[in-house]
């Protein structure tokens, strides 16, 4: 029932908020229009980043407890933090294009969303090159925490020190956000609203692939016991 | 540290016997760098292109040789005698510093190559150093790793530039920048954050290849 009540809630908040997006946050000057991507570009990025986060947590999971259903959720967790690396990729060169006039210039920002993708790319072709199951979850595993060493220094050192054009990111020096008080709301509850749906979207996957696992295990006694 | 001096020894006799991998890397090298030679010219390129194609060069070279230490022990199959006589920690210091020499070697021929073929002309050659040195650590430390990941897996060759180049690119980029700091301006102090930076990635990458050998190595 709880739950019920919490998935109406999220659906009317989410559709609030997408209104509210377009039609009640005022604009910002000398943006346009174009003010409106940071409500849903941000948060894609946001979401990338913490999906790479878990899959490291997971990974750390799976080399200390040797569990295989921990390297299934890891393999989920980059699965989904690939799509929303490309999503705030696509969304985010558009803006580029329309702003900056092109689609591509190798900002920092820019680069540092391309490492996060070809090191989920290197991730999936390294689980591809093996074939035996628990040395892939093993070695992947080793190679996601390895990543995520490098990751910091890209997304929060690189676009420190190098001149950006990107618009100040919302963790910014100065602990300040630059936003106006109706973007401020629209902005923070599309961030938290969009991180319970995609880790609610995950919950169902980490679900779907802990059954499959068990379902799997059943099938091995059983023909293990018909032998 | 005896084991790792050990294992240091065997690889180098191990190396002498076959040259097989100073031959690639070097070779490699030497074809990169005169097709670029051919195709650039002696004075057309500015010192922005030529640092970049000299850490271009570098790295691919690198990728060509740094990996073999590992495959080798899987293609002669001494790697589970290995795992009984040594610590993990001592095969992965003894192998790393075997490569950390391989890359000192290939930039013993690369760099007076380099400078001669691409008159590359550098104000500061202690910036230019001390980045290769601190470079080399770096470079290394992640390369030796990454080849233990993939000396288990198919299509190594391919798959090790893959998986290497996002954790090696921070060093490629301090690098860069730091090479045309040294191309540009004399004072080693002009170039201190990219050494820094440069230089705290090499520790934090060796630190986690040592932490994280044990569950690469131990099956």
């Amino acid at each position: 029932m709880l739950i019920k009540i919490g998935k109406w809630l999220l659906f009317i908040l989410f559709a609030l908020t997408i209104t509210g997006a377009f039609i009640w946050a005022p604009l910002k000057e000398g943006l346009g229009e174009f003010t409106r991507v940071i409500y849903f570009h941000v948060p894609m990025a946001w979401m990338a980043v913490l999906f790479f986060l878990l899959a490291a947590y997971y990974s750390y999971r799976y080399l200390q407890s040797k569990n295989l259903l921990f390297d299934a959720y890891a393999q989920v967790s980059n699965e989904m933090g690939i799509l929303f690396a490309i999503l705030a990729t696509v969304t985010g060169s558009i803006w580029a294009k329309q702003i900056w006039h092109s689609y591509w210039n190798w900002d920092p920002r820019e680069t540092s969303i391309f490492i996060l993708l070809l090191i989920y790319g290197a991730y999936f072709s390294l689980r591809s090159a093996l074939e035996q199951e628990d040395r892939r979850a093993r070695l992947s595993a080793v190679y996601s925490l390895l990543a995520f060493v490098s990751v910091p220094f890209f997304v929060f050192i690189v676009p420190r020190i190098y001149f950006s054009l990107h618009p100040e990111p919302v963790l910014n020096a100065q602990g300040k956000i630059n936003m106006e008080a109706r973007q401020r709301i629209v902005f923070f509850s599309s961030l938290i609203l969009q991180t319970v749906l995609f880790l609610w979207v995950f919950n169902i996957r980490r679900t779907q692939v802990k059954l499959k696992m068990i379902l799997r295990r059943y099938e091995e006694t059983k023909t293990f016991k018909e032998n | 540290m005896k084991q790792t001096y050990l294992i240091l020894i065997k690889d180098l006799q191990q190396e002498f016997k076959t040259r097989y991998a100073i031959n690639a890397i070097l070779l490699f090298a030497i074809v990169t760098l005169s097709a670029v030679s051919f195709a650039i010219g002696t004075f057309t390129a500015g010192e922005q292109v030529l640092s970049a194609l000299f850490w271009v060069i570098l790295f691919f070279s690198s990728m060509s040789g740094l990996s073999h230490i590992f495959i080798r022990e899987e293609e002669t199959q001494t790697a589970d005698t290995l795992k009984l006589v040594a610590k993990p920690v001592h095969i992965f210091l003894g192998k790393f510093i075997f490569n950390l020499l391989l890359l000192m070697v290939l930039e013993v021929v690369l760099v007076p190559l380099f400078i001669a073929l691409m008159n590359f002309q550098l104000q500061s050659s202690a910036i230019f150093f001390l980045t290769l040195l601190i470079g080399n650590f770096g470079l290394a430390g992640g390369g030796t790793m990454v080849a233990a990941i993939i000396s288990k897996a198919s299509a190594k060759g391919a798959l090790f530039t893959v998986l290497s180049f996002p954790i090696l690119l921070p060093v490629l980029i301090s690098g860069i920048s730091a090479t045309k700091k040294a191309a540009a301006e004399s004072a080693l102090s002009s170039a201190q954050s990219e050494l820094q930076a440069l230089f705290a990635y090499s520790v934090i990458i060796i630190t986690a290849s040592i932490l994280l050998f044990d569950y690469v190595w131990n099956e």
